[in-house]
């Protein structure tokens, strides 16, 4: 190995971590919010104010009593319908996956559930379950659960069967072995369709906030369009904006703290 | 100890069968150590796993000859290594953990289970790796953790299905002999399949010669080399060559003899 290539994997790998990761991912983001700033500034269309103008209605309007009335019911309904979807997924997943023929019979039904729109189900919730938290907590569940279920049933599916034969020659009962290594070896997907499903809980969080609604970020964010209030509304974009990429990041810590043994492994 | 009795195994897919065992009868005394080596597409693994109650038989009977159990489920009398370690181990355990979750059943003291772990490690030479997970192991150090695991379970027998056959010549040669080492400390018969002449002679007692599918005995050969073996004096003898030459005979015979024996495919 010569001097120029140990001096060129070491800085291939330095930059991308740490420090000098954090702010090289930074710049670009910085870059366009001062692009942004400045082309704005002396803007008079009512569609696109003065940034100046939307961060100021950003911090009257979100960081002070809308936190407790608009932010926090939003995110507690998408939570809660997270929640639940993610507890029917896995289990049912789990059971699906083991049973071979329930599953490829349900498959249909799956696919169809699957492949309906979020928005178009609103009214279709409203409907059955009135006005209020339930019909949104119920969609939004409905819709995140696919992607976890059917990660589940595929995770749990292709179990490496060297791992079941470990398992059964040393005797493991039925439950341990669901426990300590079926769980496990598909956590890595039952994971990724979590991470899908969070993605689809937030989107359709919005969505429900559209029609029928008295409170949320949405709800804010259409009724400024609606009002002709567009700072309010440009800054309500850049709240779920913000929020997204804050709920992602969580969900990617959790993710690695959980899957490390998965990602260790995989690198060599 | 261990009886097997004309074995058969045919696999049905879709209409098609495939004969793999057709007939296969040998027993395995108390103390031995038997190594069953045949030409490759022997159904050596298919052998092992019939015989260590993790594959139903078409035919014929594998019976513990002590309580005169007839084997339909994996018993516990019997631990297995496989042959891929990087895929027996659990990644997300660490080793200690690894080592330890087949004695969950067996003894119920954590204690006295820390201690049985401990101790499977240390013979193999694996002490203090309690704590690191098996990514972070070279692929002989996971094969040992494998063979730890086995040892720790106090089974009567040990099965391995070709446990060397995934690491380079000098670990297989350390491993070969840890294995010897282990079998006169822990006392236990040992059954082990490889397609490895040499090896199948250097570790065995007697040596199943197995033909390619569909599989018969074609021979037992008595290896009467001195213990204790040593790679290279051991290897050294005359003796050893005209043993292995034995063995590789009747492996070209069975590899040759393939077309004339075709099975109901």
């Amino acid at each position: 190995m010569t001097t120029t290539s140990i001096i060129t994997t070491a800085t291939r790998r330095r930059w991308s971590s740490g420090f000098g990761g954090a702010i090289l991912s930074l710049v670009l983001p910085v870059l366009i919010i001062v692009a942004w700033w400045v082309v704005s500034a002396n803007s008079t269309s009512p569609f696109f104010p003065p940034l100046q103008a939307i961060l100021t209605t950003f911090a009257d309007t979100w960081l002070s009593t809308r936190v407790l009335s608009d932010i926090v019911p939003s995110l507690v309904r998408m939570i809660a319908g997270f929640a639940i979807a993610a507890v029917i997924g896995v289990v049912l997943g789990a059971l699906l996956g083991r049973l071979r023929i329930v599953a490829y019979a349900l498959n249909p039904l799956l696919q169809f559930g699957r492949s309906l729109p979020a928005t178009a189900l609103v009214p279709v919730a409203i409907v059955l379950f009135g006005i209020g938290d339930t019909p949104k907590i119920v969609l939004i569940a409905f819709v995140s659960c696919f992607p976890i279920l059917l990660n589940t049933i595929d995770g749990v599916r292709n179990i490496d069967p060297v791992l079941e034969d470990v398992g059964r020659s040393f005797r493991l009962t039925r439950m341990q072995r669901f426990r300590w290594v079926q769980l496990h070896a598909a956590s890595p997907q039952v994971i990724a369709g979590m991470r899908v499903a969070l993605s689809l809980a937030f989107v359709v969080m919005v969505s429900t906030e559209m029609l029928g609604s008295t409170n949320g970020i949405g709800y804010v964010t259409l009724l400024a369009q609606q009002g002709f209030q567009i700072p309010l509304m440009w800054s309500g974009l850049i709240l779920l904006g913000l929020l997204g990429l804050i709920i992602n990041g969580i969900f990617i810590l959790v993710e690695r703290a959980l899957l490390r043994w998965y990602t260790q492994g995989q690198e060599d | 100890m261990l009886t097997v009795e004309h074995l058969k195994k045919t696999y049905t897919t879709g209409g098609k069968s495939l004969e793999v065992l057709r007939d296969v009868s040998f027993t395995v005394e108390e103390g031995e150590f038997v190594t069953v080596v045949g030409p490759s597409g022997a159904g050596k693994t298919t052998l092992l796993r019939c015989m260590a109650g993790l594959l139903p038989r078409s035919g014929g009977t594998v019976t513990l000859t002590k309580t005169g159990k007839v084997i339909d489920a994996p018993p516990p009398e019997i631990a297995c290594v496989f042959q891929d370690y990087s895929r027996s181990l659990m990644p997300w355990y660490k080793v200690g953990r690894n080592v330890g979750l087949p004695l969950v059943n067996t003894i119920k003291d954590r204690d006295e289970r820390k201690h049985a772990v401990e101790q499977a490690l240390q013979s193999v030479g694996l002490e203090g790796f309690a704590d690191s997970y098996p990514w972070q192991l070279s692929g002989g150090m996971q094969q040992r953790v494998a063979i730890a695991r086995a040892l720790a379970y106090r089974p009567e027998f040990l099965i391995m299905d070709e446990p060397f056959a995934s690491v380079d010549a000098q670990t297989r040669a350390d491993l070969e002999d840890l294995i010897l080492r282990v079998r006169q400390i822990a006392g236990v018969t040992i059954v082990l399949v490889t397609h490895d002449i040499d090896e199948a002679v250097y570790l065995a007692d007697r040596v199943v010669v197995v033909s390619s599918r569909p599989t018969v005995v074609m021979d037992v050969i008595d290896i009467d080399l001195p213990r204790p073996r040593s790679q290279v004096t051991t290897k050294g003898l005359p003796r050893f060559g005209e043993l292995r030459t034995q063995v590789a005979t009747l492996i070209t015979r069975a590899g040759a003899a393939e077309p004339s024996r075709a099975g109901s495919a």
